[in-house]
């Protein structure tokens, strides 16, 4: 057969259709029914916009998430003995609960980097001063906070020294008469330098400043204060007990030592103690956000698939109307494979232009919830590219029956059925 | 003189219980330049003859040459590259689009037979002028008179210049008045050497053709002048 027919190949003209005029033709069958064309691919625009709206509010979001995570907080564990307020707030104390060695019980933890306990020490009301002498004409004695602390709490709120030193263990075994002092406090006192070994004091009691702090991360409380080791306020003020404990703990450990911490400190009765861990805001949100996402993207996804069945059943029931023009065209010229590649380019190109509307409506919403919010609007790049790819290809997808059923079409019967 | 169309013992036949045969052992000749009707009643099997003429149907047996070439030989996609340069329709029901001008869809006629892009436009107004809608080329079918539209479908038709201008019952929905036109319109082109094949069963129409031919029950007798 196929040798036989060969010689004539040559003297007939095979039917051809330019990929331009297959555009041309597909878009005057898109535009010659506006408002159904509009129609079919609002299910499409629907889809697509849900789709690149969902991907761009997680990526907004996230981008928030990224910005209010701090390092700082997420590494700090803090106890209390107290088990309503804290750190000098009105409650229930209970001066038992957090012994002396805690430093030392919370350092051999996993996951702890630094522990140092803190306490209020009583003063009963002794003014701070610099100088030993009673001025009647200026004010040089004031009333401050005086902290005891463990060696380890100056690493566990990570502090910077201005000047001189931290007091060591040595400072506490021997219970010295030292002090740190916070820079406001240092101000007032009129210290700025201790190579001179400066004195203070409190009532009656001298103590050695060695060192001044320039900051600390955590508590600032420790800013206006005087510290001084365990040792000497138990020696000196005859303090009962540690009243809390900062931890600095390796990121992610956080959790995990809120628990452990109590268990360590009083085994006994790890329920007098209250424990402030950080609220690990990318753990929630994150979790929240992974539930709103897959929602969306189920929900885009399934407007996406109606879309497409829309654009099918009109291209069906457009090829059905169009049995006529598909028999002319037959008898003008048109292979199977012309008739089949005009419906699919236009169910094709309703998808497309249904994904061009669909990702530009996705990008508003984005931007508008941005706006709202007082965000800012991310998105990959990609997504508003390839959302209209998308909806090429789901309508292209959606065309295949229809244009398949097109092209079976028998021209004979195709223009005794249209008009 | 050219033989356009050789007709050599062709028979169609449509299986079913009992077979049809709706054209049985025709042998038919036409020259370039003929005009000829193909007269029957409904059912005789004209319409089955058209299509195999037409190239959309192939004959079961014996032989059909057009310009020279055996149709029956060939596969249903170069059968289908062949109507469009060798034949142009006429459609009683004129399948004109409806969304479409009148000169779109003249070019439609131009679309897969490699006419390029440049000279499609000039043929299609060519045609339009030849019958006589040169001032209707951007008007849409709906705002066309029926013989207007049939007009169109002609122009559509003998734009690509086809060697056959296959006529299947062209004044089936016109009146008396405007088929005279379209008659007259079918004149002029024969006078330019268009060879016209129209399948008709109005006397007013076989009457103006120079050949005729009678069909029934799938048997052609032609019908000496």
């Amino acid at each position: 057969m196929s040798d036989r027919v060969r010689p004539m190949d040559r003297k007939i003209v095979r039917s051809r259709l330019s990929f331009r005029d297959l555009v041309a033709e597909a878009v005057a069958g898109m535009l010659a029914r506006p408002g159904r064309t509009v129609l079919t691919i609002l299910g499409t625009v629907l889809g697509v916009a849900a789709l690149v709206a969902t991907l761009g509010l997680a990526k907004t979001a996230g981008n928030q998430i990224v910005t209010r995570f701090d390092a700082l907080a997420a590494t700090s564990v803090s106890v209390s003995n107290r088990t309503e307020g804290f750190f000098r707030s009105p409650g229930v104390e209970d001066t038992s609960a957090i012994p002396w060695d805690a430093e030392d019980r919370l350092t051999r933890l996993n996951g702890v980097v630094a522990a140092g306990t803190l306490t209020l020490v009583n003063t009963e009301g002794e003014l701070v001063s610099s100088v030993p002498i009673n001025d009647p004409l200026g004010q040089s004695a004031y009333a401050m906070d005086v902290l005891a602390a463990s060696p380890g709490l100056f690493d566990a709120v990570i502090a910077e020294l201005a000047t001189g030193r931290f007091f060591d263990e040595g400072h506490d075994e021997r219970r010295e008469p030292v002090a740190v002092l916070g820079p406001g406090a240092a101000a007032r006192l009129n210290i700025n330098r201790v190579d001179q070994q400066p004195a203070i004091f409190i009532g009656d009691t001298t103590l050695v400043v060695v060192g001044i702090l320039e900051d600390v991360a955590r508590e600032p409380s420790l800013l206006e204060a005087i510290i001084v080791p365990n040792g000497t306020a138990r020696g000196l003020f005859d303090t009962g007990a540690p009243a809390e404990v900062h931890i600095l703990t390796e990121i992610g450990a956080a959790y995990l030592i809120g628990e452990q911490a109590p268990i360590a400190l009083n085994p006994n009765d790890p329920e007098k103690l209250r424990v402030q861990v950080p609220p690990e805001p990318q753990a929630v949100r994150s979790g929240v956000e992974s539930d709103v996402n897959t929602l969306f993207l189920v929900l885009g996804g399934v407007s996406l698939l109606v879309g497409a069945i829309g654009i099918a059943n009109v291209t069906l029931v457009s090829v059905l109307e169009r049995v006529g023009e598909i028999g002319l065209r037959r008898a003008v010229g048109a292979a199977r494979r012309h008739i089949a590649a005009q419906f699919l380019v236009e169910s094709a190109a309703m998808g497309f232009v249904g994904g061009i509307i669909g990702a530009s409506a996705g990008v508003l919403v984005i931007v508008a919830v941005s706006a709202n919010r007082e965000w800012t609007p991310v998105l990959d790049a990609q997504v508003p590219l390839l959302a209209p790819i998308a909806g090429a290809v789901v309508g292209l997808m959606a065309g295949l029956y229809p244009s398949w059923r097109a092209s079976a079409l028998e021209p004979v019967e195709a223009l005794r059925g249209g008009t | 003189m050219n033989a356009v169309v050789e007709l050599d013992g062709v028979s169609r036949t449509f299986p079913g219980s009992p077979p049809v045969e709706a054209v049985r052992d025709a042998d038919l000749v036409i020259d370039e330049g003929d005009y000829v009707a193909i007269v029957g009643p409904s059912g005789s099997g004209k319409s089955t003859l058209l299509h195999i003429l037409g190239c959309l149907d192939a004959p079961t047996s014996g032989t059909y040459r057009l310009q020279g070439l055996d149709v029956g030989d060939l596969s249903d996609g170069l059968r289908t590259s062949l109507r469009g340069t060798e034949i142009g329709f006429v459609f009683q029901a004129f399948h004109l689009l409806p969304y479409r001008t009148v000169l779109e869809n003249v070019m439609t006629g131009l679309v897969y037979n490699r006419t390029p892009r440049r000279f499609r436009r000039r043929r299609a107004a060519e045609a339009l002028e030849r019958v006589g809608l040169g001032h209707r080329m951007d008007f849409t079918p709906r705002q066309l008179s029926g013989g207007e539209r049939q007009r169109v479908a002609i122009a559509r038709a003998i734009a690509p210049q086809p060697s056959l201008l296959l006529c299947d019952e062209p004044t089936g929905n016109l009146d008396s008045k405007t088929t005279q036109s379209i008659l007259d319109l079918f004149d002029d082109l024969r006078t330019d050497g268009l060879t016209l094949v129209v399948i008709t069963h109005e006397a007013a129409v076989s009457q103006r053709a120079e050949r005729r031919v009678d069909i029934t029950d799938g048997v052609l007798a032609e019908v000496a002048s």
